[in-house]
């Protein structure tokens, strides 16, 4: 087991927590990997940099709404390569570029690289959010984006704690689906 | 939008996450599937007349043995499958074969110490119909559940997810009918309770694909 491996699965566990500085560390590392592994997965269909960064934070996104399905039993590294290459074929299918050309690789292959010259994806979250209701809209913009409490916010919306929550959660699942969408080329 | 700034945002205010959210919701799935699975066999076919007697009693507890068992390795298997990678160990896939196995070695025995003159009445039986299309159609509603379970995780082999939920869905189906069925014969089990549960099987690996995607 790699070094990268040990400290990255250290940092799900406490994420899994609800440590948000480990979660943080986390996605940035992470998101680092997957530039540098769909960078090399697309320019052998000739796709660039953007699309590329589409596809990071469309993984990004899946890891966060699926973090939930991580066993902490399991090695990280293969978790995130399944939803990197789970995305990369809904990508490619989307788009309708042949799955004829991409190879089965070994699962370390999505840990290989680190490239950190990101570039500006094609969406932006705070326009896509206009398209959520009302209550979603109140809940992510309250809690994710201001960074007010669960309870704040809920005061704030008109919601219930747990409704605040159910709302944040849908509307994050929504979001990803528009970008999904947004980045059918 | 730069990831700098989507990591940002899904990283504040962190939630703490159920670790056992994926095996939970499909437990909870199954049970539920099942209760109705055993509703519409009870209240749609009925109890079989002599249940009460020995030979109905035995045979019952073989189907259910035959059922439960797949039941139950397939289950271990799509706790797995709910998970990104989780396909990549296919050896807790294949204990599911072993109820088959036993099953067909049975038949076989059972076949080889019968007369051959008896052989088609102890492979047909009187309802092989009923029974092949009883467990698809109790297997509908299982089925549904399963896959909603599924949808709650994130499978990356969709129709080896699928298939799972069906074999599930077949067997839960398959446990609900033998309260009602009255075939009793090794080779009528092994037919028709595993072939229907086989087809189950295949009507979930066909769906998987479209209905999992997420």
């Amino acid at each position: 087991m790699t070094t990268l491996e040990i400290e990255l699965k250290a940092l799900m566990l406490a994420s899994l927590d609800g440590n948000a500085a480990s979660y943080r560390s986390l996605l940035d590392q992470l998101s680092r990997r997957l530039r540098s592994y769909y960078k090399a997965k697309l320019v052998t269909v000739g796709k660039g940099k953007v699309e590329a960064e589409d596809l990071v934070q469309e993984a990004v996104l899946a890891i966060h709404l699926k973090r939930h399905t991580y066993d902490p039993r399991e090695p990280l590294t293969p978790w995130v390569h399944a939803i990197a290459r789970y995305k990369l074929i809904d990508f490619l299918r989307r788009n309708r570029v042949s799955l004829t050309e991409l190879p089965i690789e070994e699962v370390a292959e999505v840990m290989a690289h680190d490239d950190n010259a990101d570039a500006e994806s094609t969406y932006d979250i705070r326009r896509l959010m206009q398209r959520l209701p009302e209550g979603m809209q109140c809940s992510i913009q309250a809690v994710k984006l201001e960074g007010l409490s669960v309870a704040e916010a809920a005061r704030r919306c008109g919601l219930s704690e747990s409704g605040v929550k159910v709302n944040i959660h849908r509307g994050l699942k929504a979001l990803a689906a528009f970008i999904a969408r947004e980045t059918r080329t | 939008m730069k990831t700098d700034d989507l990591v940002a945002f899904l990283s504040t205010n962190l939630e703490p996450v159920d670790r056992k959210a994926v095996v939970r919701t499909l437990y909870v799935a199954i049970a539920a599937g099942s209760i109705v699975a055993f509703g519409v066999a009870v209240v749609g076919l009925g109890f079989r007349a002599d249940l009460m007697t020995a030979r109905a009693l035995m045979f019952l507890a073989i189907k259910l043995a035959f059922a439960i068992g797949i039941v139950g390795f397939a289950l271990l298997y799509l706790t797995r499958l709910a998970r990104p990678g989780g396909e990549r160990k296919i050896s807790h896939g294949l204990l599911v074969v072993v109820p088959f196995l036993v099953i067909m070695a049975l038949a076989a025995i059972s076949l080889g110490s019968a007369p051959q003159s008896h052989w088609e009445s102890m492979i047909v039986g009187d309802e092989w119909l009923e029974c092949l299309l009883s467990i698809p159609v109790i297997a509908i509603v299982p089925f549904a559940v399963s896959i909603w379970a599924v949808r709650k995780g994130a499978p990356t082999n969709l129709s080896r997810a699928g298939a799972f939920a069906g074999l599930i869905a077949g067997g839960v189906s398959a446990m609900a009918y033998a309260l009602h069925c009255m075939d009793d014969s090794l080779p009528f089990i092994a037919v028709w309770y595993g072939g229907t549960i086989v087809l189950c099987t295949l009507a979930g690996a066909a769906l998987g694909p479209r209905l999992l995607r997420w």
